[in-house]
């Protein structure tokens, strides 16, 4: 306990935790302070490129085993399965109705790219490894609960829109941050290690300050959230949006245990499980599920869960991985 | 200067219908057209800014077209499939074009 108290104050306080707070407080007390659209863009296409390109180093210089293929296969039945238990924890604690559930659902089976990279961050910084090809989880991770959502909505109610389309699937699969993801992982495995130190100045030591800057901007963006959309937040909805973590990291833990992960790759697992997508999600349910209220799904992943994860969530994570693992 | 009648079209819609809405414009015949950013704005889902959206889910663009008073019709019905369901706005107003035959 002493250790995990330890750990949550020491993340608490860590530069990255800090600057997304700062955006939250100014955001909350209305600043104007603002991170231009497009540095925000070009950020996050350089945490993308870094992560994957480490992750694919990673996996060039340790190996692959037959635990890449099962671990990816364990990623798309979580995101599967995550959506069903959130539609019936929904269903149980709030009075929200079937669209709106099944759009919820669908963000907490897909994942958040953002706290993986923090998750990261903080098992670098602590010298605990993990597997590098988690990297590619998570990109598996990312569309198959959105299918689960629409296979909810429409088991209830078969005229409830269109769906499903091959325009959105492909939109689905091929959206930027799964490419960008996907394909820097695929370059940092051909080109290994000495790719790696090509650009190792610019991908690896620069990273924890542009993620400071970039959380800044997550900062101020879930604080927008909370202001325009705190209305939607019911005691049954903020109580989701904290259990439904807890619930899903405990489900990666022991996929995880079961995968045979070392303790690195098993906090990113439940990291993985525990977060909920604000990107690729939103934008489907705004095709698939117009209907559904997208202040309570935006809310919810970026205003709540989001923070939740960010600052008590990975200490957490990493001390029950730990004290299960013996890591 | 000789100038010419037409119809100029505004539909603002949400980022992720763009593609569907010029599909669908293209579609019916309408080649021209022009789609410009919003910055932000307020409406029954409640304000919204184009800073710091980290998901496409939020934005809105505006697609303007000027088109001939007889084809109206014709692109107010494609425009109405992809719209319907969706946030959005669609206005005509009238207006003068000083070139008939690009239109």
């Amino acid at each position: 306990m002493s250790e995990f108290l330890s750990l949550a104050g020491q993340n608490l306080l860590s530069p990255i935790i800090l600057s997304f707070a700062l955006g939250l407080m100014a955001s909350l007390a209305r600043s104007d302070l603002n991170v231009p659209e497009a540095v925000a863009k070009g950020m996050s296409i350089y945490l993308l490129f870094a992560i994957g390109f480490k992750g694919g180093a990673s996996v060039a210089s340790y190996g692959l085993d037959a635990r890449l293929g099962f671990s990816l296969l364990a990623g798309v039945i979580l995101s599967a399965l995550l959506p069903i238990i959130a539609f019936g924890l929904l269903k149980a604690m709030t009075g929200m109705n079937r669209l709106d559930a099944a759009a919820v659902a669908a963000h907490y089976g897909s994942i958040s790219i953002v706290t993986f990279v923090a998750a990261t961050s903080v098992l670098e910084g602590r010298g605990i490894p993990s597997e590098g090809y988690m990297v590619a989880v998570a990109a598996a991770m990312e569309a198959p609960a959105i299918l689960s959502a629409l296979w909810l909505i429409s088991r209830s109610d078969g005229d409830s829109g269109k769906g499903m389309d091959s325009a959105l699937m492909r939109e689905i699969m091929l959206n930027g941050s799964i490419v960008l993801l996907v394909g820097a992982f695929a370059i940092g495995w051909i080109t290994g290690e000495e790719g790696l130190k090509e650009i190792e100045s610019f991908i690896v030591n620069p990273f924890k300050g542009v993620l400071c800057l970039f959380l800044l901007d997550m900062g101020l963006v879930a604080g927008r959230g909370l202001r325009g959309g705190g209305g939607v937040l019911t005691r049954g909805v903020l109580a989701f949006g904290v259990l439904m973590p807890l619930v899903g990291s405990l489900i990666g833990l022991g996929a995880g245990m079961l995968l045979g992960l070392s303790p690195g790759g098993v906090v990113l697992m439940m990291v993985l499980s525990a977060s909920a997508s604000y990107i690729a999600v939103p934008a489907a349910m705004r095709v698939a599920l117009p209907e559904a209220n997208p202040s309570l799904y935006l809310t919810l992943s970026l205003g709540v869960t989001f923070p939740f994860n960010l600052t008590i969530g990975i200490p957490l994570y990493v001390g029950i991985a730990m004290a299960v693992t013996g890591g | 200067m000789q100038t010419y009648k037409a119809k100029r079209v505004e539909i603002t819609i949400e980022n992720v219908m763009e593609s569907r809405l010029t599909d669908a414009l293209r579609g019916a015949g309408v080649t021209g057209y022009s789609v410009l950013p919003v910055l932000g704005g307020s409406g029954r889902s409640g304000a919204w800014s184009r800073s710091g959206q980290v998901s496409r889910a939020q934005g809105m663009v505006q697609v303007v077209c000027i088109i001939k008073p007889e084809r109206l019709d014709a692109l107010l019905d494609a425009a109405f499939e992809v719209v319907e369901r969706h946030i959005g706005v669609v206005s005509v107003v009238d207006c003068d074009v000083l070139r008939a035959e690009r239109f």
